[in-house]
């Protein structure tokens, strides 16, 4: 049943997002033609780009075939380089998603030890301390912490690269920069849930039984805790994928993001419509898989 | 904590009066000198265009908080009404419009305010177009669920039971007790919307030049990081204090006003 309603609410919510980015074009004020081709355009020209887009025809019609175009995996043509736009996503996409895994990578591995540590000492100093910077870095924008890092270890160090995506060295800057703020989440998501977890009798008779404490808390009390943590990971690569937006500006990072944020400089209004449907698509899927793993990573839901 | 947001808040109150009163112009370019660093001339040092970074920065608090205060305002009163609506009737006016919220929580972050920012094209009326067409969603839930858990309260069965008609229900009845939780979101939503304003001005969509804007300002400075490191430091950390201060705020307002919210 769950499964159902789920599914539903997914397709429900995909069919939303390919209505709203259909529409963002409409959305253009005045005609969206003579805004993307520029005044001293060609009326021939223009009523080629009309036609290409179809904007000469009915709405209804022009969500049709935007939607049959999309299922033969055709996002239509850039106007400026006049690439195929399937193409462009094709070459951008796995950057990143190289970028968004290893932040995640780099948040689940600064989050979780340090959200143990801090409910382990919680209500000491240790653990105010944790808190506070964690509370406070989860609020640090990606503009305001690429930059500085970029300072420190690139320029004034000289240990990593400053920009771009030449040698193997060059993604940690970015991947630490979106990383940092997913790890402040993740630190208090394990320190509440592992503190809720702690006082349960389980743990008691775990303790009673003489295991050790390491035992006691990696096997016992963090396996019951990591699950909220799965929902708040799913959540949170929405932040990912949004946070790349302006991370790969920063530092020159050749993908989706910065795909969009030069097709927006150059008015070419098909390719920002096909990033954004590509990273909302992205996250409605991401989303759907965390729901359907955290059903069946927990046996408590799996009875019910 | 409080008395370090105190601080930090009435810093800002006192620089930007001060600004007033010694007249600072952020848009004065003085092209001897470019870029500088902090001096007894320019505090904060100089621009690209030799402008003041103090007087600019000044001059982008004014316009940050303009554009939170005007966002938070609309997304607050559109979001109430969507969410009050929703809880109370229920049913399928419930379901319509918790699908349409579902869908514009399905777009990750600032990404469909990028959208309707670069759709719109730059500008202020349209960087507060695109911060509010997206920002009323999170209203709008807590709105939805507040209403559903007070309809059923007695005083509403007993207010409803003596003829007050659903207006009257909802704007007397359900709404003032929803107050100190809308007031906790909305010191919380000031601080993010100002990082989204700053987001999109950093993308070039938001306010344009010559007014000053931090998101901008920021873009610059990583622009000059090479030559002048100072600019992008110190706009990045004038945002980060006032983030800071207003959280802080908005943490101090929550334990006052006794709500339970969950930190996201």
């Amino acid at each position: 049943m769950f499964l159902i309603k789920r599914l539903i609410n997914f397709l429900t919510v995909t069919f939303g997002v390919l209505l709203l980015t259909f529409l963002l074009i409409h959305l253009v004020p005045g005609d969206p033609v003579e805004v993307m081709l520029g005044e001293s355009a060609s009326s021939a020209d223009r009523a080629t780009l009309r036609a290409e887009l179809g904007l000469d025809q009915p709405l209804l019609q022009q969500f049709g075939t935007y939607l049959s175009k999309l299922a033969h995996g055709d996002l239509g043509h850039s106007i400026h380089t006049k690439t195929s736009i399937a193409e462009l996503v094709h070459t951008r996409y796995p950057a990143t998603l190289k970028l968004a895994l290893l932040s995640l990578v780099i948040g689940l591995a600064i989050g979780i030890p340090l959200g143990i540590f801090s409910a382990l000492k919680a209500g000491r100093w240790q653990d105010i301390l944790v808190t506070i910077v964690s509370v406070r870095l989860a609020a640090m924008p990606a503009f305001w912490l690429g930059p500085v890092l970029m300072l420190v270890f690139a320029v004034w160090l000289g240990w990593l690269p400053v920009s771009g995506m030449e040698t193997n060295t060059s993604i940690i800057l970015p991947a630490v920069t979106l990383g940092f703020g997913l790890s402040a989440i993740l630190t208090r998501m394990t320190r509440t849930s592992l503190l809720e977890v702690l006082n349960d009798d389980y743990i008691r008779t775990a303790r009673a039984k003489g295991l050790s404490e390491r035992v006691v808390i990696l096997r016992h009390a963090m396996r019951a805790a990591l699950l909220p943590i799965i929902t708040i990971v799913g959540l949170q690569m929405g932040s990912l994928l949004a946070g790349a937006v302006i991370t790969e500006t920063i530092f020159s990072w050749d993908g989706i993001g910065r795909l969009l944020v030069e097709s927006i400089e150059k008015r070419d209004y098909p390719v920002t419509q096909a990033c954004v449907l590509v990273v909302a698509l992205s996250y409605v899927v991401v989303n759907l898989c965390t729901d359907l793993l955290y059903k069946l990573a927990d046996p408590r839901v799996r009875v019910t | 904590m409080k008395l370090f947001s105190y601080v930090i808040l009435g810093l800002w109150v006192l620089a930007v009066i001060a600004g007033y009163v010694f007249g600072l112009e952020p848009n004065l370019i003085d092209l001897n000198v470019v870029l500088q660093g902090p001096g007894v001339q320019h505090w904060f040092g100089t621009d690209d265009l030799g402008r003041d970074i103090l007087a600019r920065v000044l001059g982008g608090v004014e316009m940050s908080l303009l554009v939170a205060v005007v966002v938070t305002v609309i997304t607050m009163v559109i979001g109430i009404l969507v969410g009050m609506l929703a809880g109370f009737f229920g049913g399928r006016v419930d379901s319509l419009l918790m699908q349409v919220t579902d869908i514009f929580l399905a777009f990750p972050g600032i990404l469909l305010a990028i959208a309707f920012a670069a759709v719109l094209g730059p500008g202020l009326g349209n960087l507060i177009l695109a911060l509010c067409l997206t920002g009323w969603v999170s209203y709008a839930r807590l709105t939805r669920g507040q209403t559903m858990s007070l309809r059923n309260r007695q005083h509403v069965q007993a207010a409803a039971s003596l003829g007050a008609g659903t207006v009257r229900l909802l704007f007397r009845h359900i709404l003032p007790l929803m107050t100190s939780v809308l007031v906790v979101e909305a010191a919380y939503s000031l601080a993010s919307v100002m990082i989204a304003e700053a987001s999109l001005s950093f993308l070039g969509l938001g306010i344009q030049a010559p007014h000053a804007s931090w998101g901008a300002m920021l873009r610059d400075g990583v622009r000059f990081m090479l030559v002048a490191p100072h600019y992008v430091l110190i706009v990045g950390g004038c945002l980060m204090s006032l983030i800071l201060a207003i959280n802080l705020g908005g943490d101090y307002l929550r334990d006052r006003l006794d709500v339970r919210r969950d930190i996201p």
